[in-house]
């Protein structure tokens, strides 16, 4: 059975998740990716471009809805077989959208969240085919997977 | 001089302030990337820093000080400069959860990353002796990570 190259949509807010998501670029080699961020001149920084989205956090419903449409409108065009996120909010929306269009979806936890899965993250879990924690301790109390951090 | 960045999403007077303070006391140089102008303060702020030249900044300084971002800690890295991380507190309103006390609690024995707890520990770090510099360096799980991630990929492939 032959496989054809995987389209993939990789999103990550800008800061510290978009570097991230740099960090693990290796694991998109096989794959068709187009990049999502909310920063300009990120992409162009690691010689790439990306979609750009409008940023939003949990206190944020305008711009929220904002995100969530544009994140829409570019699943429904870009039709990718995976979605990857490092977070944050947009990730998450990104995810719960591309899964009910028939993507398979990872949502990958900040090493930042040391202690506890983020917010975002814990929203992600339903939508989530994978859901992977940095942290051993706290993929063990949540009930993610651990197969390494970036840092 | 001395690069300071509080990170792209929240601005962080706190820092500003302390670092204004101690540079002022210590004749120091401090650019700092502020995310929202502090009035009265004497060091030289600026809102935001494009990627490129923020990379250019932290090259020319001898240390970052910064929230405890992932994104600060990974920029440092990348320059192999001295990291001090001086965490949020969400009790003083300073982010949504306390995420950066463990982020900071964390990555605090790692070699090139000191963390002020306060602002005396802050000024401590900052005029005391030469800080070890972050090392280049590739961490021990990051291909597992990576792995796990280009399997998780070729299992989405359609078939034909």
């Amino acid at each position: 059975m032959n496989r054809c190259r995987p389209k993939l949509l990789a999103i990550a807010s800008g800061g510290g998740h978009w570097e991230q998501l740099m960090l693990v670029r290796d694991a998109f080699a096989d794959a068709e990716t187009s990049f999502v961020t909310t920063m300009p001149g990120l992409a162009e920084r690691s010689g790439l471009t990306a979609y750009l989205v409008p940023d939003c956090n949990r206190n944020e419903k305008v711009k929220a809805a904002q995100c969530a449409l544009k994140l829409l409108w570019l699943i429904l065009r870009l039709r990718p077989d995976a979605i990857v996120s490092t977070g944050a909010l947009p990730g998450f929306f990104a995810i719960a959208i591309g899964r009910k269009l028939g993507a398979k979806t990872l949502w990958v936890d900040s090493v930042a969240n040391a202690e506890e899965m983020s917010m975002a993250g814990r929203l992600a879990r339903n939508h989530a085919d994978r859901w992977f924690s940095q942290w051993p301790a706290v993929a063990e109390a949540a009930g993610a997977e651990w197969h390494g951090a970036v840092l | 001089m001395i690069l300071a960045t509080v990170g792209t999403q929240l601005p962080f007077p706190r820092l500003l302030k302390a670092l204004d303070r101690i540079a002022l006391k210590h004749d120091l140089r401090v650019v700092a990337q502020c995310c929202e102008v502090v009035p009265g303060l004497s060091i030289e702020q600026r809102p935001f820093v494009a990627p490129a030249e923020f990379d250019e900044l932290a090259r020319d300084a001898a240390m970052i000080v910064g929230h405890a971002g992932i994104g600060t800690i990974i920029g440092a890295d990348r320059v192999s400069r001295p990291l001090v991380l001086f965490p949020r507190k969400a009790s003083l309103g300073e982010h949504r959860n306390e995420h950066q006390l463990a982020t900071a609690r964390s990555m605090e024995k790692r070699e090139g990353i000191h963390v002020a707890w306060d602002e005396d520990q802050l000024e401590a770090l900052l005029t005391g002796p030469a800080l070890a510099p972050l090392r280049r360096g590739e961490s021990p799980t990051r291909a597992g990570l990576i792995g796990a991630i280009a399997g998780f990929i070729a299992e989405a492939a359609p078939q034909r």
